[in-house]
């Protein structure tokens, strides 16, 4: 059981919590991830960590309300408990020897980047970070980015904050003005990292992508997170969740993220339901 | 007067056709009559021959001679000096191979059914007897346990009775291991392991759940820093292993610890859980282990209509418990013995949409003792299947190996312990069951868990 000792909506899809959890705020580095559930008939899912206070003894996940699971989460309070968090998991993000950094985040992909730029810029790296939304009203976390950047842009795709177009576009625009970086960090939807690794495939530019798939216990056991990188099976949950993103089989991997499309849809609107029967 | 019937008493079942559409158990177990029928088959051999064919060396011709007096309780006492999960070991223990296989009712008929008997104690027991929760003085030592599965629990039950303070450390959110993920409901209800789980807690045992040992906390810290003076490992063998034929990614492949997982775990055939599951038209199961036949039977469950085990030996050769076997028939389970999956064809969508076999002979034994599987030439076919789930075995987590400095392990991944202590490369460090042995039974692993239990006892007393 992990109390949530803070709670701060984002914006109506996006909501931060900051949760107890001493062992996993002692060990986490950016990049890891932890697996929650919500209640006994819950299901287990991972929620990659924004930020670790180790101090304080907590962790702060940030989640977008889209499945029925994430809506339980977002129904919980300060001083509720979450009844399950295991972690730190997976690998953390690989900080050594990097000058100079673009930090890519799309949506709530964002609220992962950033601890990432964060700690990049904290080590003395140069960042650019390039954040995108559908609109002005879903931007999150600006001065977060703004403060663990060297340069940020906020890109939104109908242009409503002035600055329309996609992350892909933004970086192209730097990479063709010669910008060059030791690595071009991508996390966001599965289709954006996709074309991300397509833009900096021609400038040779190496970069990595954060997977997040579909998986039950995020030790390695149950082989539902596989994805096809390099031609070899591996594991997100284990061996990732980075992986160079111009060897991973995006194609396979949005595929199987639609796996339980159906049901996810089914559980969501049972959800929505009964809570409207509720009120 | 012995019985000298040489078969051994039936044990009631739910009819094949009902009990493959729930999840209820299929073996009901013994009433009083049958059991004290069954028991009298049991000669009370002077050496014991079937004691020396369990691993936790169960006093089998002591307890049944108390059934045969109506001693029940007794009886359950008897498993339970040695023993500390008989309701479990009753159901899911290959008999045929341990004990029953000395008896030498066996020569001459079928041996005594000591498996059933020991599950007609230990269900009498539950029904009609409190655990006595007797907590242990405490000795002031510490030792931690990783990993709640049977060599964890057994361990930690030991050392908790000798009066050590004992932490089982557990990733999943439940303790009960392969017994809680793996084996399904119909094989061993939950309600018997959670029974055996609250045993130890209210014996003193802690049990931290969500726990990852490795990741939130190293076997070092743990030693060095949380004031445990042993740490034992029952990691068991957790990763699942794929072919590495084409297709294996399409949706609808799984490994069976996905599937069983989703489905006991999670409790997926159960509609108030979360948990999303496929409920599958035609599936095809590969592998012949215990495993197969438990993902084959949920599949059945969950509402395929047809369900393969696809093995590339014959029956013979099978691993899985042979009770087993026969349950997965009857319920309409259709064995594809001697096939080898070759690929895994998909859809336009990435969908699974049949998996191409070859047909395979018998030729010469390889390392295991048995005949290598050879593939036939020009035998392919293709299998018309939705889903395929992969039971081919399981692999020790890497976890602890790879954050455990000084700690061997040999090239399957295996921690290497000493066999009759568990005691490793790494002082102060001990280890049994599937981490140490790959993926074996839940006896061998209960085994591993007491002998390391004495060993830790003796190795802190020696420290002092």
């Amino acid at each position: 059981m992990n109390k949530i000792v803070k709670k701060q909506v984002l914006n109506d899809q996006v909501t931060l919590m900051e949760v107890e959890a001493p062992r996993i705020a002692r060990k986490g580095e950016p990049g890891q991830f932890i697996i929650l559930r919500v209640n006994e008939q819950g299901e287990r899912i991972p929620l990659t960590v924004a930020e670790y206070n180790r101090e304080a003894g907590t962790i702060t996940i940030i989640f977008q309300i889209v499945g029925a699971t994430t809506m339980e989460l977002n129904e919980l309070n300060e001083g509720d408990y979450i009844l399950d968090v295991a972690g730190p998991l997976g690998v953390a993000s690989e900080t050594e020897g990097i000058k100079r950094a673009a930090v890519i985040g799309g949506g709530l992909g964002c609220a992962i980047a950033y601890p990432q730029a964060k700690k990049l810029h904290s080590l003395g790296a140069h960042v650019d970070m390039i954040a995108g939304f559908r609109n002005k009203d879903l931007i999150i976390l600006e001065d977060e980015m703004r403060n663990a950047s060297s340069r940020l842009f906020v890109m939104t795709d109908d242009g409503s904050n002035g600055n329309k177009g996609f992350v892909t576009d933004k970086l192209k625009e730097l990479l063709e003005s010669g910008e060059r970086y030791d690595v071009v960090i991508a996390i966001g939807p599965l289709i954006m990292m996709k074309f991300v690794a397509a833009t900096t495939k021609p400038y040779n530019q190496k970069t990595v992508v954060s997977m997040n798939p579909i998986m039950i216990d995020g030790t390695g056991m149950c082989g539902g997170c596989r994805l096809t990188v390099d031609g070899k099976v591996k594991f997100a949950c284990v061996d990732g969740p980075d992986f160079d993103g111009h060897l991973v089989d995006f194609d396979e991997a949005i595929r199987r993220a639609g796996m339980y499309k159906e049901q996810e849809t089914r559980a969501r609107e049972e959800h929505c339901r009964l809570m409207q029967q509720a009120q | 007067m012995p019985n000298m019937s040489n078969v051994k008493m039936k044990m009631p079942e739910q009819e094949p056709n009902i009990r493959n559409g729930n999840f209820e158990e299929v073996a009901l177990g013994y009433t009083e009559e049958m059991a004290l029928e069954e028991a009298e088959r049991c000669l009370n051999c002077k050496n014991k021959p079937c004691m020396s064919g369990c691993p936790v060396m169960v006093k089998i011709p002591e307890f049944i001679s108390l059934v045969k007096e109506k001693k029940y309780k007794e009886a359950y006492l008897k498993i339970k000096e040695t023993n500390s999960l008989p309701a479990v070991c009753g159901r899911v223990c290959p008999q045929e191979t341990q004990c029953e296989s000395k008896c030498v009712r066996g020569i001459k008929g079928e041996p005594v059914g000591i498996g059933r008997l020991e599950r007609f104690c230990a269900d009498w027991y539950m029904k009609n007897c409190k655990d006595e929760a007797e907590k242990p003085k405490t000795n002031g030592h510490r030792v931690a346990v990783v990993g709640a599965g049977p060599a964890g629990l057994t361990c930690a039950g030991d050392l908790a009775r000798m009066g050590y303070e004992v932490t089982v450390f557990e990733a999943f959110h439940v303790a009960g291991g392969v017994l809680m993920y793996g084996i399904p409901e119909f094989r061993l209800p939950k309600a018997i392991v959670q029974r055996e789980v609250d045993a130890l807690k209210d014996m003193g045992v802690k049990i931290e759940t969500d726990s990852v040992v490795g990741k939130a906390v190293s076997v070092d810290e743990l030693l060095h820093e949380e004031g445990f003076e042993a740490v034992f490992i029952g990691t068991g063998a957790g990763l699942p292993t794929f072919m590495g034929i084409p297709g294996e990614n399409y949706n609808g492949v799984y490994s069976a610890n996905e599937f069983l997982t989703r489905t006991n775990l999670m409790k997926a055939y159960l509609d108030r859980y979360d948990t999303p599951i496929h409920r599958h038209k035609a599936v095809a199961v590969v592998g012949g282990g215990n495993v197969a036949m438990d993902a084959a039977r949920c599949a059945k469950r969950l509402g395929a209509e047809t369900v393969y085990i696809v093995y590339r030996r014959s029956l013979e050769e099978m691993p899985a418990r042979v009770e087993e076997v026969h349950h997965a028939m009857d319920e309409g389970i259709i064995f594809k013995l001697l096939n080898n999956p070759v690929e895994i064809l998909g859809d336009d969508k990435g969908w699974v949409a049949g998996m191409k076999c070859v047909e395979m002979e018998l030729g010469e034994p390889d390392a295991s003792g048995r005949r290598r599987p050879v593939a036939k030439q020009g035998s392919e076919f293709v299998l018309d299947v939705d889903a395929v789930i992969m039971a081919i075995g399981t692999t020790p987590n890497p976890l602890i190996r790879n954050t455990t400095e000084g700690l061997e392990t040999n090239k399957k991944g295996c921690i290497v312990a000493d066999a009759a202590t568990g005691s490793t490369s790494k002082d102060g460090v001990y280890a049994g069951g599937d981490a140490v042995t790959g993926a074996a039974t839940v006896i061998l692993a209960m085994g591993a868990g007491k002998d390391a239990a004495t060993a830790i006892d003796e190795y802190i007393k020696a420290k002092k």
